[in-house]
C-alpha cells in the first residue's frame, strides 16, 4: 500500500495548560474526501493549523508523502502542495477578482519575485489564472472588485486563489460558513469539481454538506478523535449523536 | 440563472486573455499619454521660471523623497514615519565624502548615498519589518532619532549641531558647474535623476514583485497562506525605498551644499509623510501633486501670511482627511468617475 498524502502522528498542541489537540493520528489519502466535525472548540481549526504550519506543534509529526514537514515554516508548506481556505475570507479587497487569482500563481510559478519586466507580460499566468475563474463560473465577475461581490461569490473567490496553488492536499475551513442558503450550491458544485487526485479535507458544520460531499467523516471533540467512519456510520453512531449532531443527525442526507 | 446568455458563457468561448479583465491586467503597464504631463511641466517650468530653478531643484528632491516612500508606505503598505533616517544617511555620505574632500563627483556620489542609505534600510528592516502597525510606527522613529542623536554625538566628523557649510561638488559630467549659483544645472540634474529613479520604481510597482507587494498591503495572512515569503519581500521594498530617499538625501546635499542635523529630523520625516498622503499614497503621481500642493501651497501662504501660514495647511489636510481620504488624486478619481457616468447616462 502506498503512504498516505497527509499524516499526523501523535500530533498535540497546548496553550499553556490547555490542551487544544490532543495526540491525534491522522491520514489522509491521494483523492480523499474527507470531512472533519465536531463541536465548537474541538480543536479543528488548531488541527488546521498545525497541518499549515501556523502553529508549531507541542509534540507529534506531520508527514507529507511520508516526508518529515513538522519543522517546515508555513510558505515552504505551500510551496510542497499544502493549501487551506479560511473560514472568513482573507481576499485582497481592493483588487479584482482575477488579480486575486494571478498573485496566487504568479507566486505558484515562481514569478512573484521578478522585479523588472511587467506583471502583464506573464500571460501564462494571466491566462491559467482566467481559465481557473471560468470553470469557477466567476468569468463574469473577473474584472470587479473583490469588495464588491456578494458574499457568496466571494467565498468562491477564496476557493480560487487556493486551487490556483494546484494543492496535492487542501484543507477547507467551513467554505460556505456565512453563505445565505440560496447561493451556497455554488460553492459545494465547485467543492465537487475539485480535481479527483487532490486529497480535501473539509471542516463544516452544516451536515447536509458533509453527507453530500464526505466519503469519510473524523469526529473531534475535545482535542481527540472521537470517532472516524464512513458518513452512514457516523450518522448512525449514537454516541457521536449525543454528543454532536443531535437534531441533525436524523436528518437524511441530500446526496 | 441562465449561464449559457451571461458573459461567462460567451467568455468561456474564446481565449481566455482576449477577456477584458484580462486585457486591464496585461495592459496596465503601458505609458498612457497624461504620464507625459509630469515632465513637460517640469521642462516647462524650467523656460518659464528661471528665477525659481533652486525652488523647482527643491521641489523635484521633495517628489523623489515622497516617491520613495510611496514604495514602502504605498504599495507594500510598510507604515513608516521614519524616512528621514535615509534621506539623512544619504544626505551625510555626500556631506561628508565632500568636506573631507574625498569624494565629490555628483553622480557617483549619489550611488554611494543611495548604498549607504540601502545598508541603514537593510539593517533596520530586519528588526523592525518583524513588527506591524503601530509598534513598527514607533521603531521608525526610534531608528531615526537614535541615527540623528548618533550623527549629533558623532561632532567630530559630522560637526553636529553646526552641520558641513560650503560643500565642494564636481561639474556634473565633469561640464556643468554645480554649486547653488548655477540652479539651472542643479534643476536639470535633479530632473533627470529624478526621471531616471521614477522609471526604476515605476517598472518595480508593474512587475510581479511589485503586484506581491500588493497583495502583502492588501492582505498579509493570505500571502503568508499562498506560500510567498512576506518578510523577505517587505526587507527588499524596504531596502530599495531606504536607497530612494537616500539619494534623494544626497543630491538635497549637492543642491544646497550644506548638510545638517535637520536631514534626520522627525519633521522632514512628517512632511514627506504629509505630502504623499496629501497627493494620494499606492499612485506613483501621488508624490507629483502632493509635492507641488505642499510646496506651492507653503510658499504662497508664507508670503501672504508669514506667521500664520501653516493655519492653511492644517485646514487643508482637515480637508483631506475628512473628503479625500485617499488624496488629491483620489478626488481627482472619484469626480471624474461621476463626469463619465453621468455622460455615459445622459
Amino acid at each position: 500500500m502506498t503512504e498516505a498524502r497527509l499524516e499526523t502522528q501523535a500530533l498535540s498542541r497546548n496553550f499553556g495548560a490547555l490542551t487544544a489537540v490532543s495526540g491525534i493520528d491522522f491520514k489522509l489519502d491521494a483523492g480523499a474526501r474527507h470531512a472533519l466535525i465536531g463541536p465548537n472548540g474541538a480543536g479543528k481549526t488548531t488541527f488546521i493549523n498545525l497541518l499549515t504550519g501556523v502553529l508549531p506543534p507541542t509534540h507529534g509529526r506531520v508527514l507529507l508523502a511520508g516526508r518529515d514537514i513538522t519543522d517546515k515554516a508555513q510558505s515552504e508548506r505551500v510551496k510542497l502542495g499544502i493549501a487551506r481556505t479560511f473560514q472568513i475570507n482573507r481576499l485582497f479587497r481592493g483588487l479584482s477578482v482575477l488579480e486575486n487569482v494571478c498573485i496566487a500563481v504568479a507566486e505558484r510559478v515562481g514569478a512573484a519575485g521578478s522585479m523588472f519586466y511587467p506583471a502583464g507580460r506573464r500571460s501564462d499566468v494571466i491566462q491559467e489564472s482566467m481559465q481557473l475563474l471560468e470553470t469557477l463560473k466567476l468569468a463574469d465577475v473577473a474584472r470587479q472588485r473583490v469588495s464588491e461581490l456578494p458574499y457568496g461569490r466571494q467565498r468562491l473567490v477564496e476557493l480560487a486563489i487556493t486551487i490556483g496553488l494546484k494543492p496535492a492536499v487542501l484543507l477547507l475551513d467551513e467554505p460556505a460558513a456565512g453563505v445565505p442558503s440560496a447561493e451556497s450550491h455554488i460553492i459545494l458544485d465547485a467543492i465537487e469539481r475539485l480535481p479527483e487526485d487532490i486529497a480535501v479535507l473539509i471542516i463544516e458544520h452544516d451536515m447536509d454538506v458533509v453527507f453530500r460531499f464526505a466519503k469519510r467523516v473524523t469526529v473531534m471533540v475535545s482535542g481527540a478523535i472521537f470517532a472516524e467512519g464512513t458518513p452512514r456510520e457516523i450518522e448512525a453512531n449514537p454516541q457521536v449523536r449525543a454528543v454532536y449532531l443531535g437534531q441533525a443527525g436524523q436528518r437524511t442526507a441530500d446526496a | 440563472m441562465n449561464e449559457a446568455a451571461s458573459p461567462a458563457g460567451r467568455a468561456a468561448a474564446t481565449a481566455p486573455t482576449d477577456h477584458p479583465a484580462a486585457r486591464v491586467l496585461m495592459r496596465r503597464h503601458r505609458l498612457r499619454w497624461w504620464e507625459l504631463l509630469p515632465w513637460l511641466a517640469a521642462i516647462g517650468f524650467y523656460f518659464a521660471f528661471p528665477d525659481y530653478l533652486g525652488f523647482g531643484a527643491e521641489l523635484l528632491i521633495a517628489i523623489l523623497f515622497a516617491l520613495s516612500l510611496d514604495l514602502a508606505l504605498g504599495y507594500a503598505g510598510i507604515i513608516t514615519l521614519g524616512h528621514a533616517a535615509f534621506f539623512g544617511a544619504g544626505a551625510y555620505t555626500v556631506g561628508m565624502l565632500s568636506f573631507y574632500g574625498i569624494w565629490t563627483e555628483p553622480i557617483t556620489g549619489l550611488l554611494l548615498a543611495a548604498l549607504a542609505a540601502a545598508v541603514v534600510g537593510l539593517l533596520s528592516g530586519l528588526v523592525l519589518l518583524r513588527a506591524r502597525g503601530l509598534t513598527l510606527l514607533m521603531l521608525s522613529i526610534c531608528t531615526m532619532a537614535l541615527l540623528q542623536e548618533s550623527a549629533n554625538m558623532a561632532h567630530d566628523y559630522t560637526r553636529g549641531f553646526d552641520g558641513l557649510p560650503s560643500l565642494t561638488i564636481d561639474p556634473v559630467l565633469g561640464r556643468f558647474e554645480f554649486n547653488p549659483l548655477f540652479a539651472n544645472t542643479q534643476y536639470l540634474f535633479s530632473l533627470a535623476v529624478l526621471l531616471v529613479c521614477f522609471v526604476f520604481v515605476r517598472t518595480l510597482v508593474y512587475s510581479p514583485f511589485g503586484q506581491s507587494l500588493t497583495g502583502i498591503r492588501e492582505n498579509l495572512l493570505r500571502m503568508h497562506a499562498i506560500g510567498s515569503p512576506v518578510r523577505r519581500r517587505l526587507v527588499i521594498c524596504y531596502t530599495i525605498s531606504a536607497a530612494l530617499a537616500g539619494i534623494a538625501g544626497g543630491l538635497w546635499a549637492q543642491t544646497n551644499a550644506y548638510v545638517n542635523l535637520s536631514a534626520l529630523d522627525i519633521d522632514r520625516a512628517v512632511t514627506v509623510f504629509i505630502v504623499l498622503i496629501l497627493g494620494g499614497y499606492g499612485r506613483l503621481y501621488g508624490a507629483f501633486v502632493g509635492a507641488v500642493a505642499y510646496l506651492a501651497l507653503e510658499h504662497f501662504l508664507a508670503q501672504i501670511y508669514p506667521t500664520a501660514w501653516q493655519l492653511g495647511l492644517g485646514l487643508l489636510l482637515v480637508f483631506v482627511a475628512l473628503f479625500a481620504r485617499n488624496g488629491i488624486l483620489g478626488l481627482g478619481e472619484v469626480l471624474w468617475r461621476r463626469y463619465a457616468s453621468r455622460r455615459a447616462t445622459s
